[in-house]
C-alpha cells in the first residue's frame, strides 16, 4: 500500500468516525462550505480565474433546493438535483459572458453578476425576500432513511462531499486539467498551441458553479431555511478566503481553509460579534503579504527544504 | 400637468437630477479606480469603504470635534490620502511584482477590515448630517425645484472631474503620470522620482474618494455599509466603460447614474439592477467597455 493510499484511507476513517466525536451540525456546514472551496479552487487554483461572485451559485443552488422541496413536495436528493441543475444553468450564463473578458476584469464582472442575483432573490416573492425561506423539511432519502437525525444526514452530506472532492480530483488530473493549468500558467500560450482556451475556461466555470451550487442545495437541506446570506457578496468572500488560508492550487487547502474559517466564525461570533469581519480582513490581509501559498502550500515548502525532496 | 409617458414632469426632472448625484459619485470613484489602476496596477477594493470613511469622518469631524463642514470639505480628503499613503507605503508595496489578483484581494481585506469596524462602532442604521445652511432650501426653476445641495454636489464633483482630466491630460506633470504608466522603468531612467509618483497617485485616487465621501454625507444615509454596495456599482460602472481613459470614465459615471434615474421613475423594480443588466449587454456587444481598447 503507498502512503497516498494510506493518507486517503484515514482521511476517510476520520470522516466516517467524526459525528461520535463532533457535533454533526457543524461538520455538516464545514463540509458544505470545505466542497463549495474545493469548487471554487477549481477555478482559482487550476484555472487562474478569480471568482469574486460564487455565492451566487451557492444561493441560487440553495434557493431553488429549499423552494422546490418546500413548496413542491420534492424529496432530499431530487431537491438536491435540481438545486445543482439551477446553478448549472446560472453558471453557464454567468460564464458565457464573463470569459469575455480576463484577469481583473472576470473578477469585476462575477462580483457585479452576482449582485445582480442578490437583488434578484431580495425582490422575488419565491424567495421569501428579507425573510427567506424557513422550515424546509429534511424528508426520507429515497422514502426510507428519515434524514431528521442529524448523524444519518451527516453521512449523506459526507457523501455529497466526497462526490464533489472526486469529481475535481478526477478533473485536476485529467488531460483537461492539465490544459486548464496550461492556461493559467500563460493563456497566450495555451491558445497558440491550438486549445479553444474560451471554451475551457467555460467548462472549468460550468463544472465549478455546478459543485457550488451542490453545496448550497446540501447546505438548504441541513439547515432547513435559505436567507440572502447565502448569496451576499461576504459569502463570496468568505470563500475566497478560505481557499486563499488553506493553499489555493492544492487538493487539500480549501478543505482545511474551510474548516478553519467556519470554526473561527462559529467560535468568535459569540464572543466578538460583529468585529468578526475585522478579523476576516485582517486574515486576508496577513495571507496576501506574509502566507501566499496558505497552510498546505507553506507546509510543502517547509517540507521540501527541510528533506530536500518533492513529498509523494 | 404636463406629462411624460404618464409621469408628470417634475417628477421625472426630479428622479434625473438625484440619477444625475449618483452618477457625480460614480465617476468621482471611478475616476480614482482608473487613475490607481493606471499608474499601480491594482484595482482598489478598498475605494468604497473609504468613501464610505470620507462620510463617517466628515460625521465624526462635527459630532466630536465642531469641524463645520467646509472645513471637513479640505480636511478629511487628507486624512484620507495620508492613510492612503500608509496603506501604499506599508502593504501594497509588496505586491508590485506579483499577479494583480493579489492586490485586489489584499484591498479587499483591508476594505473588510475598515467596513466591520465602523460597523461594530456605528452600528448599521444612518447616521445623520445636516445639509450645511448655505445650501438649505431649493432654487426654483420655474418647471422644477432644484435643491440648492444636489446642485452644489453635482457642481463641486464636475469641477473635481474636470480639474483631474485637466492635471492629468494637460500639465507637466500629468504627462510624466501617464509616461510612467506606460513604461515605469524609462521614466524612471529619465531622473523622475517613479515609486514617489506612485504613492502619491494613490493617495490622490483615494482622496477623490474621500472627497466624494464628504460630499456624499449630507445627501445620503452616512452608514458603515455604504461603500462596499457601492463599489461594486461602480465596479460595473468601470467594466462599462472600460478602464483607457479619463474622460470615458466621468462620462459612463454620469451616463449610468441618469439610466438608473430614468429607470426609478418606468420601472423602479430594476433600479438596482439595470447598471448590472447594462454591463452585461455591454460585454455582449463590446467586450471591451465602451471607452476600452482591444488587445
Amino acid at each position: 500500500m503507498s502512503p497516498r493510499f494510506i493518507g486517503y484511507a484515514s482521511l476517510l476513517a476520520m470522516g466516517l468516525v467524526a459525528p461520535f466525536v463532533v457535533y454533526p451540525i457543524f461538520l455538516m456546514h464545514a463540509l458544505c462550505f470545505a466542497l463549495f472551496a474545493c469548487a471554487f479552487n477549481l477555478l482559482l487554483g487550476y484555472t487562474g480565474l478569480l471568482s469574486f461572485g460564487h455565492a451566487a451559485f451557492f444561493g441560487a443552488a440553495a434557493y431553488t433546493t429549499g423552494y422546490t422541496v418546500k413548496m413542491m413536495g420534492l424529496g432530499p436528493a431530487a431537491g438536491i438535483f435540481v438545486g445543482t441543475m439551477a446553478a448549472v444553468v446560472l453558471g453557464s450564463v454567468f460564464g458565457m459572458l464573463v470569459i469575455r473578458r480576463q484577469g481583473i476584469y472576470f473578477a469585476m464582472i462575477t462580483l457585479a453578476l452576482a449582485q445582480l442575483v442578490y437583488f434578484f432573490f431580495l425582490q422575488s416573492s419565491f424567495t421569501g425576500g428579507e425573510d427567506g425561506i424557513q422550515g424546509i423539511p429534511r424528508g426520507r432519502l429515497l422514502w426510507l432513511i428519515s434524514l431528521e437525525d442529524d448523524r444519518k444526514l451527516y453521512y449523506l452530506v459526507l457523501a455529497v462531499f466526497l462526490f464533489g472532492f472526486v469529481v475535481i480530483h478526477r478533473t485536476i488530473h485529467s488531460p483537461f486539467g492539465q490544459v486548464l493549468k496550461a492556461i493559467r500558467e500563460n493563456e497566450p500560450r495555451a491558445l497558440s498551441l491550438g486549445y479553444d482556451v474560451n471554451k475551457y475556461k467555460l467548462q472549468a466555470f460550468v463544472i465549478s458553479a455546478a459543485l457550488a451550487g451542490l453545496a448550497g442545495a446540501t447546505y438548504a437541506i441541513v439547515f432547513t431555511f435559505v436567507t440572502l446570506t447565502s448569496a451576499d457578496w461576504h459569502t463570496s468572500g468568505d470563500v475566497v478566503l478560505m481557499t486563499l488560508l488553506g493553499g489555493m492550487g492544492t487538493v487539500f487547502g480549501p478543505i482545511i481553509g474551510a474548516f478553519a474559517v467556519v470554526t473561527l466564525q462559529s467560535q468568535l461570533s459569540d464572543k466578538v460579534g460583529s468585529l468578526v469581519t475585522v478579523i476576516m480582513g485582517a486574515m486576508f490581509i496577513l495571507c496576501v503579504l506574509l502566507f501566499r501559498n496558505g497552510i498546505v502550500g507553506e507546509s510543502i515548502g517547509l517540507y521540501q527544504r527541510v528533506v530536500g525532496r518533492r513529498p509523494d | 400637468m404636463t406629462e411624460v409617458f404618464g409621469v408628470p414632469v417634475p417628477a421625472l426632472l426630479g428622479q434625473l437630477m438625484l440619477g444625475l448625484v449618483n452618477g457625480c459619485f460614480y465617476a468621482m470613484l471611478s475616476l480614482g479606480l482608473a487613475i490607481i489602476f493606471g499608474m499601480l496596477n491594482i484595482i482598489n477594493f478598498a475605494h468604497g469603504a473609504l468613501y464610505m470613511m470620507g462620510a463617517v469622518f466628515t460625521w465624526i469631524a462635527l459630532t466630536q470635534f465642531g469641524i463645520n463642514y467646509w472645513w471637513s470639505l479640505l480636511l478629511v480628503p487628507v486624512v484620507i490620502a495620508v492613510l492612503g499613503v500608509v496603506v501604499e507605503r506599508t502593504m501594497l508595496r509588496r505586491l508590485y511584482k506579483l499577479d494583480n489578483l493579489y492586490g485586489l484581494l489584499l484591498t479587499f481585506g483591508i476594505a473588510l477590515v475598515m467596513e466591520g469596524f465602523f460597523r461594530h462602532r456605528y452600528g448599521v442604521s444612518g447616521l445623520p448630517y445636516s445639509i450645511p445652511d448655505a445650501f438649505a432650501g431649493a432654487f426654483n426653476l420655474g418647471f422644477m425645484f432644484l435643491p440648492k445641495y444636489r446642485a452644489w454636489v453635482i457642481a463641486a464633483s464636475l469641477l473635481t472631474c474636470f480639474a483631474t482630466w485637466f492635471v492629468i491630460e494637460r500639465t507637466q506633470i500629468g504627462a510624466y503620470l501617464r509616461a510612467a504608466t506606460e513604461n515605469p522603468r524609462l521614466v524612471q531612467a529619465f531622473g523622475i522620482n517613479v515609486p514617489v509618483m506612485v504613492t502619491v497617485t494613490y493617495a490622490i485616487g483615494v482622496g477623490l474618494a474621500g472627497l466624494a465621501g464628504v460630499l456624499a454625507a449630507p445627501a445620503t444615509q452616512i452608514s458603515p455599509l455604504m461603500g462596499t454596495n457601492l463599489i461594486i456599482v461602480v465596479f460595473a460602472v468601470v467594466v462599462i466603460g472600460g478602464m483607457g481613459s479619463i474622460l470615458g470614465s466621468i462620462v459612463t459615471g454620469l451616463g449610468l447614474g441618469l439610466i438608473e434615474g430614468l429607470t426609478k421613475v418606468f420601472y423602479s423594480q430594476a433600479a438596482n439592477t439595470v447598471v448590472f443588466l447594462i454591463m452585461a449587454l455591454v460585454l455582449l456587444v463590446r467586450p471591451a467597455g465602451l471607452f476600452g481598447k482591444e488587445k
